[in-house]
């Protein structure tokens, strides 16, 4: 049987606040544990939450970008469990009334199309603390560094039919929120926790299958690879005639295994209520025009112009821009550099390589844009190779030294590209190897003269130490040997 | 309107209170009168009363973004039952 696949995401997106939502604690990551754990974070009693207006800017900054209504009046509800890392025994969230309404992201795939992912809405709310199950004597430790650190929970509809969609949504989500400088967007650190909800239906069928939820997903790869396994699961299930049951599940991506966390029979009984701590919020014109006027260029105006300005294709443009640090970065390159397209190359090659290899962020690359744009100048003007240019980026990147002209001087990477000089090495090459050289005059298939061409690079790089521009050698040899 | 003992037991798991049958057949009968006087009021024709979120009629002030707390984690600790390595000990919780 043919199934369609329908799938809907939560993602919490910590907001890059300096403190937290309703106290004035810091929300700096890696602090020694329960240092920013004050008074209101701790649930004392006695104490009062004060709402961050910040959270409350960059809530609406999401809203506006996401083209989403803004919630004039929106209000806190608690949200009732208990769980050690959540001191107060409720979580305060909201439910009835959320800061930001429907909306929706246009995505482009990779197969051209673009495609609409409409947002049911998006809501405040508060981050728990960290539980560490090391053993301290048969008990759980307890970091409360993390909670109230502000977050926005954005929902959507379930637009999503296939993993590979739903991951260019989650990436262009990362992508607005990075850009738009609300969160900081490192996945490694939990700053953006993906729930998936899946569901499949027979083919063309109206009707929605039951869905169940896999949790706290905290990077692209395992988010596709726990898509494909969940999908697989319920495609098994139904296939053999059973169905579905909806519950929670716990995806592990080491294992590419799944487990089921609790199913809805058993599931949490919240007994939301509201908040009798916080009166309503209310967003007027002027909040909402102050935030209107701090959004940045978003990431497709930004794709846009890199078209424009740096005529890079479609593909370059949406890889470069997608990301904001990447972008800036590729800005910085494209200013030095002045030949953008190849700035462009270097970037998604050898520097997004190494990145990967050594799992880096952009913002930890030891590299500057300026530092790769110098390199990309001095590819451009023939003064290295691209083989030299590698040995200059590997050095650059191990900080042996930061100055491109400095290392090329210093590792004599510098082509020689006098065509005197050159042209003296060739004929001296050539008079070596007057075998060679009558081979390729007799030979009549062009195709075969080009590669015997080859032999001949060899001596000539050795000859010159490995400095000789080969474009060059290749020009002059070509017209020494006839054609 | 009346409650069944099962609803009793598990607000209780929730609440994690701890009730014993005999509490169990009281409250019954005591929850069982709140929620006759809830059906009271909801008798009352309200459709055209907009839902209060809260009885005071004034809105929230918000906080600038500007750290205010400084590291108490001593004092805080200090009534702590249990603390190693600045983290609070609390019983085994297991997923």
């Amino acid at each position: 049987m043919q199934w369609d696949i329908v799938i809907g995401l939560e993602i919490h997106v910590q907001l890059a606040t300096k403190t937290k939502i309703f106290s004035g604690s810091s929300t700096a990551y890696g602090a020694e544990p329960n240092t920013q754990a004050n008074a209101v974070d701790l649930a004392m009693p006695g104490t009062l939450p004060v709402p961050n207006e910040n959270a409350f800017r960059y809530a609406v900054m999401f809203g506006l970008a996401v083209n989403a209504e803004i919630g004039r009046r929106s209000m806190f509800e608690r949200k009732n469990y208990f769980y050690p890392d959540l001191p107060k025994g409720y979580q305060t969230t909201q439910l009835e009334q959320p800061i930001v309404g429907p909306g929706y992201v246009d995505v482009d795939l990779a197969n051209g199309e673009t495609k609409r992912v409409r947002i049911h809405h998006a809501h405040l709310e508060e981050d728990a603390g960290k539980s560490l199950h090391e053993d301290y004597h048969g008990m759980s430790g307890i970091d409360l560094n993390r909670a109230g650190t502000p977050l926005i929970e954005v929902v959507t509809e379930p637009d999503m039919n296939s993993a590979e969609e739903a991951v260019a949504f989650a990436k262009k989500l990362h992508s607005l929120v990075t850009s738009l400088g609300i969160c900081d967007g490192d996945m490694s650190q939990g700053s953006m926790r993906f729930d998936v909800n899946i569901s499949l239906k027979p083919k063309g069928s109206d009707q929605l299958g039951t869905r169940t939820e896999t949790k706290n997903l905290n990077s692209f790869r395992f988010m596709e690879q726990a898509i494909a396994h969940e999908v697989e699961r319920q495609m098994d299930i139904l296939e053999d005639g059973g169905r579905i049951i909806q519950e929670t599940r716990l995806y592990n991506g080491d294992r590419d295994e799944s487990r089921s966390m609790r199913t809805k029979e058993e599931a949490n009984d919240y007994r939301y209520f509201p908040c009798p701590d916080l009166l309503p919020v209310v967003i007027d014109d002027d909040f909402i025009e102050d935030a209107r006027s701090r959004l940045p260029e978003l990431p497709d105006a930004r794709k846009a112009r890199f078209k424009e300005q740096y005529g890079l294709n479609d593909y370059d443009a949406g890889l470069l821009s997608g990301d904001a640090k990447l972008a800036a970065f590729f800005e910085e390159a494209a200013a030095h550099g002045k030949d953008a397209k190849l700035a462009a190359n270097w970037i998604q090659g050898e520097f997004s390589a190494r990145l990967k290899a050594e799992d880096k962020s952009v913002a930890e690359s030891p590299i500057t844009g300026a530092q790769l744009g110098d390199l990309v100048v001095r590819i451009a003007d023939n003064t290295v190779s691209s083989a030299g240019a590698k040995k200059v980026f590997e050095a650059l990147w191990t900080g042996e030294n930061d100055n491109v002209d400095a290392i090329i001087d210093a590792k004599g990477l510098k082509q020689v590209s006098d065509t005197g000089a050159l042209e003296a090495m060739v004929d001296e090459v050539l008079a070596g190897m007057p075998d060679q050289v009558a081979q390729y005059q007799n030979e009549e298939d062009p195709k075969k003269r080009k590669k015997m061409l080859g032999g001949f690079m060899g001596p000539l790089m050795k000859a010159s130490k490995g400095q000789g521009n080969p474009k060059l050698f290749n020009e002059i040899l070509v017209k020494k040997l006839g054609g | 309107m009346s409650i069944s003992r099962e609803d009793i037991e598990k607000v209780a798991v929730l609440a994690r209170i701890k009730v014993d049958d005999e509490q169990v057949s009281a409250l019954e009968k005591d929850l069982g009168n709140i929620l006759d006087l809830v059906d009271q009021l909801s008798a009352a024709d309200t459709d055209s009363v907009e839902p209060m979120a809260h009885p005071l009629d004034a809105v929230q002030r918000l906080r600038p973004d500007e750290v205010t707390e400084t590291n108490q984690r001593e004092a805080f600790q200090a009534i702590a039952p249990a603390t190693e390595d600045g983290l609070y000990l609390v019983p085994k919780v297991i997923e």
